[in-house]
Order: structure tokens, then C-alpha cells, then sequence
């Protein structure tokens, strides 16, 4: 692959994001949204589709979705309406979905991303509610296809961006700050694996310098954000050299195959539905007016960026932090709650951003998964400071608090781990560490500072991590010089 | 003469006098329907045991405060979901299947303690104006059994005018209770859109589809309306508004109300007959102290060209669930889209296929704004001329229909000609008004229905005035079957 063909070209991205919401009824009827039941039990006649159902909507699925919207800074419609989108396939029992076509919940939004320090604003074309589709699954000789109805009627918003975003990076960091924002405002926990954020992304390019678009293709099947970024490289890359060879590109629908590490033509324009959208006749005019606005608006909590903001100003901390901290809801809440408790906001940021997030992504867990209390993590940084323990043996502490849930001094009683900072008892092993290692003492005093460190290392080794090290670095000092 | 030649009140009384007992009423309805539904065909499913063993339960509850349905045998048209009863709108694609719910209008008359003999037959999905569009056999006119019942309530129009219920539910969308109810000589009422829940109502087209009572008398019509009317939070289109006390309206006293005549309905294509029962009306109205003047409205000529936009464009939509997927027929193909195309298929009549084409191609990507947007402009001009007639008038008087009951056969295959049958009830869909057609007198031998329109949510002035012309007209001639 060619790296000088993407040089010559300016990529436009554009996406669309389907956000299912947290509500616990499904938009147009009662039935449960809770996920993981045994398949169709989360059904009734009328999101089953059965002759004669109608829909109501459900209130609170409007009130989130404007919620969304507004958090996307979105100008809400005083006047939104369903639309029904007619297509035939199996999981969709009433062979149309009621979405929206023409007056969506919210549109005219932004949201700001940074990339490479650089702040950015990707405008949002527009926001609108609409329901599920059920859940089809293929056997593998194709024989067969079951579907599962559990899922249709949970309440989606689809976030449309304008074609703002540049580079596959910027995609990655709009998607996370649309996690964000959807967490921080209680719509959904986002989990693409899951299937409860999912992305379809439009990508085409264009000479630099040239203002009509180029022709696009649509990418589906990405199943996280890193994927989402990779298939855009793929599909840049791919569309370059296709322009560079003088051939077109072909407006088309391509599916990223994650094993291959490819994208593969679904289907081309000519394929392309006529869905024949038209007012939904079951549902009724929605009247969105100032005084409903404004108590949604009033709901909205602060949003990740002020947040960050406010982490730097109130906390001092680097905006490299606050802005990892703020990234998740549960865990810049963590941080506050560890931090209201009387903890070193820097102190909680470290432990937070070192020991626990890395915890969190090698195990695949949210912060709200584990064990962990902000006030065992206030105690242990209490401990470091105190000197009952060492950070390095806080290292060991914490990770046995987030799987356990245990107190940090249960943990340090039980295993034998506080520190060690008698003199008396550090003074053997010092004595023993000098005699036997006359090579770096002979060093330490031919002037090379450094070879105390062998030193201390050996101590700490010999305590198996408790001494403290600074009387560790005391005694050898008096010894030495 | 059967038991069942009475009005509901008669026996209803006679029931709470212990006089009869409600099982030798449903009793008696069976055997009228054993004795001459071989000819007439009114029922595509009967209820037999279930309904005489519910009968035989309400023989023992009977007591003085008894509701006036209490024991009385009534009729469901095949189109409204009857829990554990087939429901199949006279359609094969609907074969065999079981309603896994009541409809609302189901459930209230259940409540009054009625008691439905059975489903009743129809055009396919509503769709017909002869009855000769059922998927399963016509059904005959009882008082001219070589001719049609009208349609599409063709069943439920039939079992009242053959003697065999007290009443029936039938629905309109462009006159599917007004014009049978006009051929067979019985009272039916098109209540105003949004009075009577459309839930458990296989919808044909949405925003005009609406439930109403089939009756031998104007007061029966009066007491089924007044069990069936009011909000149901399972319809969006349901009006929230209070129902008044539509048996208080029946005074007997018109005097002093103003009547407008439309001279679009009184053009050409107006049987000479019919016209004359008409006239006729007019003087007895007169003689009871209503005044009458000519009024206009104007878009009438456009009507049925909009209601064939809008109602095949809503049905396009709502008959695409009939997929085979879930329920209903299923006809294999090789694949998942010949699949479809073999069900639907076999399953739909010609009819209902002619509609779904003519719809799907109004909303289709090019034509929408041509056709479904200006039927829907053209609608709201209907609507218009009847605000204004309003504006000076309590009601506006027409024919139902312009011919009475024709031959089975003569118009089935010039669906234009069989299209025009409704020229004077369809604007009434349009505006979203309510109707009543009664008998007037008879032309050859056959019944000739008088509409009366009204004013939104004024079915009180509709059934008042039909009442007093009921009284005074003396037409009391039954189907001699």
C-alpha cells in the first residue's frame, strides 16, 4: 500500500450513529427492554406486529431523545412527527419501522472533539427518535434464518454528523465524545459491543483544494471504535488508489470484515431502497413547546468538556488527566467521590489513570463493576502517605481491593504487607546487602551516585517490597560515606 | 316472527322481567342465522358454544340494574380482533388465524355483558363496496338475494337486516357502513374520527378507518354508540373528550334546525327512485319543523380521486405486514423475496392487490408530492367546505348512495364504476365527520338510505334527528327472508 496517494487527498467523513436508549418499556408499547432474555419473551402483540396493534409512544423515550438532542446542542422542533419507513425483512414485524423523516427531535448541533490538542467542532445534521428492529440470526448453511423479537421497539436515536470529520482519528474522537456525552446524560451506556451504540460511517475523497464532494461509500459492521477507525484507514487508502489509478469510485454500501482487516461491497446504489416514507397515521403531531424544552434542558447534567475544565481549574490537574478522568461519567464521578473523602486529587488521578483503568481494560470491566470504593482507595493513598505502606506494595493493595472489595488494611494484615521503617530491623539487611555486594560499594564510593540504587533495590528485594525506602536510603548513606 | 323482531329496549326489558332469559335469546339468533345464513352468508366464523355457554352464565346475573346490551346478541365484523376467535378480514392470507387479543370495542361491549355471535363477513380488508371482494364467499342483500348487501360491512349489514342479531359492528373508511346499512335498510352510523378505538381494528387506511354501531333502529344505534364511544389510551387518535348522553338526545324535537342540501349530491348519476324517497325525507323533515337551503361543496368532484390516493397509499403500508414470517399464510419459495412473493400472492384478492399498487406507486420517491401530498392539500379544502356549510347549518342531508342495492356481478369488474358507489359518503372520511344513514322508503322493492352529516363530535344532533325521522316516516318494512 502507497502512503503518498492519502497526501494527495482530503477525506470527508461523515457519520450516522444509532444510540439505543436506556428506557425500561419500549417506545410504542410496555414490554421490557431488558437485554439478555431468553429470545421473544420480551414481546406482545402489538411490537410483534400483529393485525390491528397501534402504537403509543412512549413519553420518556421523547424526553431522553430530546435530552440527547440538546446535549448535542441541537435546535429542538416545536413540531415533530413520525414517519413510517417501508421495507420488507424478517425482523421487522410490521415490514415499516416508524422513525422520522422531515421534523426530527433535534437538529443544527455540534459537539466538540480534540485531537492532537487541537479543539474542533463536527456540526450534528440532526437527531431523531425511531424504534429497533428484531435480531436475525443465519445458520450457517443457510438454510435457516430465526429471528428474535426481544429487541424490537427498544426506543434509538440516530445522531447524524455533518461531513466534518477529516481524519479516522477525529471519527474515533467524536465517537467517544458521543459515549460520553450519551453516559453523562443517562441515554445509554453506549457499549458498541453490545450493540447498544452502533456506526455506520460515509467516507469520500476529494483533491485538496476541491470544494464539491467526492463520491462516498457507506462502511457498516464495525463493532467498536477502534474498528471503526481502522476500516476508515482501510477504506481511505483503498479510495486513493482507486483515484490515483484514474478509475471512480462507486457509490455503494461495503461491510468491514474484521478478520480480513478489509471492507467488501454489500451492495451497490442501484440496489437502494425506495422506503416511501410517509406521516405515520397512528401517531399523533408532537407539540414540543418552549416550557417542555425547557424543563429537559434543565436535566441536563454538566458535560464532559466542562467538566474537564473545571477538573483543571478546582483540582490543578494536568488537562491531559482531566480529560481521561472526564471521559467516563463513572469514573470522573469516582474521582470526585474519592476525592470529596479528603484524598490528593493528584494522588486519586494517578491510582485512577495508572493501576485502576489499566485493571479496568485488561478485564474488559466498567468502573461500576468492580469492587472498588472510593473511600478504600482514599484510605490506601492515606497509607502511601502515612508510610504504612510503599506505593510499590500499593500496586499489589489495589488490585486485591478491586477484586475483592476488601479494606486496604485487611489486605496489608493478612498478607504481612506494611511497611518497615525500624531502623533496627532495617539495619540487618542493610549490613548483609553491603557485605555482599562489595562491586557497587566500591562503586558508590569511586563517586558513581548511581550504584546506590542498585543498593536500595537489593534491600527492597531482601524486605520483599516492606522496607520503607527512605530509611532504606538513610542507613546506607550513614554507612557508605 | 323470531324473537328477535324487537328493539333492544323491548328486550332488554323483557329480559329483566324475567320474561326471557338471555340463552333463548342467543339461542333464537342462532337458530335465525341455521335457518337462512346458507343464503344469506353474513358470517364467515360462528361462536356458537362459547357464546351460549356465556349466555347461559348471564342467565343467572340477571337483576334489575342489568345495562341495556345485557344478554343481547350482537355481531363482530371479521376485521376487529376477537381473543381466541379467528380473525381473518375475509382475507386467505389471514387463514387460520387466532386473535391473541381483544379489540377495545371488544372488550367494552363484553363489559356491557353483550354477547357476540360471530365474525361477520366482508370485503377483503375493508376494501369493496359489494361484499363480493370476501376472500371466502359474497354475502347476499336479505331483501334481494340476487343482489349485493353493499360493502365493505356487507355481513354485518346483512345479519341485522336478515333479523338474525340486534346489531353489528361494522367500520367505514369511505362509507363501509353507511352505504351497506343504505342497501339492506338499516340504520348505521359513522362516528366522528377519533370517537370510537381503532385498537384491534386490522386497519385498512388509518386516518379514515373508524368503528361504528349496525343497527335496526336509531336508538339502537344510540345504545351500541354509547357502550363503544371514548378515549383508549392504546389508540394516539383516540379524542380525549367527554361522550354525552346520546339516548337524552333522542327528544323527538327538531324544530327550528337548519338542514343544508349539497347540490354536488344531487347531480348527475342520481337514481331517479332514490331521489324521490329524498325528496320525500326532505318533507317529512320539513313537517317537523327543520328548514332546509341549498349549499355547496365545492370540492366534492375531487373527493374519491383523493380518497384513492390516500387510503391505498395508508394500505400499502399497513397490509405489508401480511408477510408469511410470523402468522397467517405461508407459501415457501426458493428464497426469502419469492417467499414473499408467493404469500402475498396467493393470499391477497385481486382487490386488495389493485390498492397496495396504486398506493405503493403514490408514496414511491418522485411521486409523493404529486399524488399523497396533494390529496392529503385536497383533503384539508374538503374539510374546509364542510366547516363552512357548518358555519350556517346544523347538518347537511344527501342520499347515501346514489343507486340502491345492484345485481351480484354487474360492477365487479369495472372497479371505476364500483368506485363511484361512495361518492357521497367518502368526503365525509375526509373530513374526519360523523354520518348516519337510515332507511327512507323503498324504490322497486328496495331500501333506500338517507345520510345526515354532522358536525364533528355532534353525533348527539345526527342521532336526534334521525330518531325524529324515524318516528315520523313510519318505514318499518323488514327484508321478507
Amino acid at each position: 500500500m502507497t502512503t503518498t496517494s492519502t497526501s494527495t487527498y482530503e477525506t470527508v467523513i461523515g457519520l450516522e450513529v444509532h444510540v439505543e436508549m436506556n428506557t425500561r418499556s419500549k417506545i410504542f408499547c410496555s414490554c421490557s427492554t431488558e437485554f439478555g432474555n431468553p429470545p421473544n419473551t420480551n414481546v406482545c402483540p402489538i411490537c410483534l406486529g400483529h393485525p390491528g396493534v397501534l402504537p403509543v409512544l412512549n413519553r420518556e423515550a421523547l424526553n431522553k431523545a430530546m435530552r440527547a438532542a440538546l446535549a448535542l446542542n441541537c435546535t429542538i422542533n416545536r413540531e415533530s412527527k413520525f414517519d413510517r419507513k417501508n421495507y420488507f425483512y424478517p425482523d421487522s414485524p410490521k415490514a415499516y419501522q416508524i422513525s422520522q423523516f422531515d421534523k426530527p427531535v433535534g437538529e443544527h448541533g455540534w459537539i466538540e472533539i480534540e485531537v492532537d490538542g487541537q479543539t474542533k467542532r463536527i456540526g450534528i445534521t440532526r437527531v431523531h427518535l425511531e424504534e429497533d428492529a428484531g435480531k436475525s440470526s443465519h445458520a450457517a448453511n443457510g438454510s435457516q434464518t430465526l429471528v428474535d423479537f426481544n429487541r424490537v421497539g427498544i426506543p434509538l436515536i440516530e445522531i447524524v454528523s455533518e461531513p466534518d470529520i477529516r481524519t479516522p482519528e477525529e471519527a474515533k474522537a467524536y465517537l467517544e465524545k458521543l459515549k460520553a456525552i450519551m453516559q453523562y446524560c443517562e441515554i445509554s451506556d453506549c457499549k458498541m459491543e453490545e450493540g447498544s451504540l452502533r456506526c455506520d460511517a460515509n467516507i469520500s475523497l476529494r483533491p485538496y483544494g476541491q470544494e464539491p464532494f467526492g463520491t462516498k461509500r457507506e462502511l457498516k459492521n464495525m463493532n467498536s471504535f477502534s474498528n471503526v477507525k481502522r476500516a476508515l484507514e482501510y477504506e481511505q487508502i483503498a479510495q486513493a488508489e482507486l483515484l490515483d489509478s484514474g478509475q471512480e469510485v462507486i457509490q455503494s454500501t461495503l461491510r468491514w470484515d474484521d478478520v480480513a482487516g478489509k471492507t467488501l461491497t454489500m451492495r451497490s446504489k442501484e440496489d437502494a431502497h425506495d422506503y416511501r416514507y410517509f406521516p405515520d397515521p397512528d401517531l399523533v403531531l408532537m407539540e414540543l413547546d418552549e416550557a417542555w424544552v425547557a424543563a429537559i434542558q434543565a436535566t441536563i447534567p454538566e458535560l464532559p468538556t466542562e467538566r474537564k475544565q473545571r477538573y483543571v481549574e478546582q483540582f490543578g490537574l494536568p488537562s491531559y488527566d482531566a480529560d481521561v478522568l472526564t471521559a467516563s461519567k463513572h469514573v470522573a464521578d469516582f474521582f470526585e467521590a474519592t476525592v470529596a473523602l479528603g484524598a490528593d486529587a493528584k494522588q486519586v488521578s494517578n491510582w485512577i489513570m495508572g493501576e485502576f483503568l489499566a485493571y479496568l481494560n485488561n478485564n474488559n470491566l466498567e468502573v461500576q463493576d468492580t469492587k472498588l470504593t472510593p473511600a478504600a482507595l482514599g484510605q490506601m493513598i492515606q497509607m502511601i502517605a502515612d508510610g504504612k505502606i510503599s506505593v510499590k506494595i500499593g500496586k499489589d493493595v489495589i488490585r486485591e481491593m478491586i477484586a475483592t472489595g476488601q479494606s486496604p488494611e485487611q489486605i496489608v494484615e493478612a498478607k504481612g504487607l506494611s511497611q518497615i521503617s525500624d531502623e533496627g530491623a532495617i539495619a540487618a539487611i542493610v549490613d548483609d546487602v553491603i557485605a555482599n555486594n562489595p562491586k557497587s560499594v566500591e562503586d558508590f564510593k569511586a563517586g558513581k551516585e548511581k550504584a546506590i540504587g542498585a543498593l536500595v533495590g537489593q534491600v527492597m528485594k531482601a524486605s520483599k517490597g516492606k522496607a520503607n525506602p527512605a530509611v532504606v536510603n538513610k542507613l546506607l548513606l550513614d554507612r557508605l560515606q | 316472527m323470531s324473537l328477535l323482531n324487537a328493539t333492544i329496549r323491548e328486550l332488554h326489558t323483557k329480559i329483566v322481567t324475567k320474561e326471557i332469559k338471555p340463552s333463548e335469546l342467543v339461542a333464537a339468533s342462532y337458530e335465525r342465522i341455521h335457518a337462512t345464513d346458507d343464503q344469506v352468508k353474513a358470517f364467515l366464523h360462528l361462536n356458537e358454544a362459547v357464546a351460549m355457554e356465556r349466555a347461559r352464565e348471564l342467565d343467572q346475573q340477571v337483576t334489575a340494574e342489568a345495562g341495556l346490551l345485557f344478554g343481547i346478541p350482537g355481531a363482530t365484523k371479521d376485521n376487529m380482533n376477537t381473543k381466541g376467535l379467528p380473525t381473518t378480514a375475509a382475507s386467505k392470507i389471514l387463514q387460520g388465524y387466532v386473535s391473541a387479543y381483544n379489540a377495545t370495542v371488544v372488550d367494552k361491549l363484553e363489559a356491557q355483558h353483550a354477547i357476540s355471535v360471530g365474525k361477520t363477513n366482508m370485503d377483503e380488508f375493508a376494501m369493496g363496496s359489494s361484499g363480493e371482494n370476501s376472500g371466502y364467499y359474497p354475502t347476499h342483500n336479505p331483501w334481494d338475494l340476487t343482489r349485493v348487501p353493499g360493502g365493505s360491512s356487507s355481513g354485518s349489514a346483512a345479519t341485522v337486516a336478515a333479523g338474525q342479531v340486534l346489531f353489528a359492528l361494522g367500520s367505514d373508511t369511505g362509507g363501509s357502513i353507511r352505504q351497506p346499512a343504505a342497501y339492506c335498510g338499516i340504520v348505521g352510523l359513522k362516528p366522528t374520527y377519533g370517537l370510537v378505538s381503532r385498537f384491534g381494528l386490522i386497519a385498512y387506511a388509518s386516518s379514515l378507518d373508524q368503528i361504528g354501531p349496525m343497527t335496526q333502529t336509531v336508538e339502537d344505534s344510540a345504545i351500541v354508540l354509547q357502550a363503544i364511544a371514548g378515549h383508549d389510551r392504546l389508540d394516539s387518535t383516540s379524542a380525549n373528550v367527554t361522550v354525552p348522553d346520546y339516548l337524552a338526545a333522542l327528544t323527538g324535537d327538531i324544530r327550528g334546525l337548519r338542514i343544508g342540501l349539497p347540490k354536488e349530491y344531487f347531480g348527475e348519476g342520481l337514481d331517479a327512485g332514490v331521489r324521490a324517497e329524498i325528496d320525500r325525507a326532505i318533507q317529512t323533515l320539513t313537517g317537523l319543523g327543520a328548514t332546509f337551503g341549498e349549499v355547496s361543496l365545492p370540492h366534492t368532484k375531487y373527493a374519491v380521486a383523493a380518497y384513492y390516493l390516500v387510503a391505498p397509499a395508508e394500505a400499502s403500508s399497513n397490509l405489508a405486514r401480511f408477510d408469511g414470517v410470523r402468522y397467517g399464510l405461508r407459501v415457501e419459495g426458493e428464497n426469502l423475496i419469492d417467499m414473499y412473493k408467493q404469500t402475498r400472492g396467493e393470499g391477497f384478492g385481486p382487490e386488495v392487490k389493485r390498492r397496495i399498487m396504486l398506493g405503493t406507486y403514490a408514496l414511491s420517491s418522485g411521486y409523493y408530492d404529486a399524488y399523497y401530498l396533494r390529496a392529503q392539500q385536497t383533503r384539508t379544502l374538503i374539510k374546509q367546505d364542510f366547516d363552512h356549510v357548518f358555519a350556517d347549518y346544523d347538518l347537511i342531508l344527501s342520499p347515501t348512495a346514489p343507486t340502491p342495492a345492484f345485481p351480484l356481478g354487474e360492477k365487479i369488474d369495472d372497479p371505476l364504476t364500483m368506485y363511484l358507489n361512495d361518492i357521497y359518503t367518502i368526503p365525509v372520511n375526509l373530513a374526519g365527520i360523523p354520518a348516519i344513514s337510515i332507511p327512507c322508503g323503498l324504490t322497486n322493492g328496495l331500501p333506500v338510505g338517507l345520510q345526515l352529516i354532522g358536525r364533528a363530535f355532534d353525533e348527539s344532533t345526527l342521532l336526534r334527528v334521525a330518531h325524529a325521522f324515524e318516528q315520523a316516516s313510519g318505514f318499518t318494512a323488514r327484508a321478507a327472508l
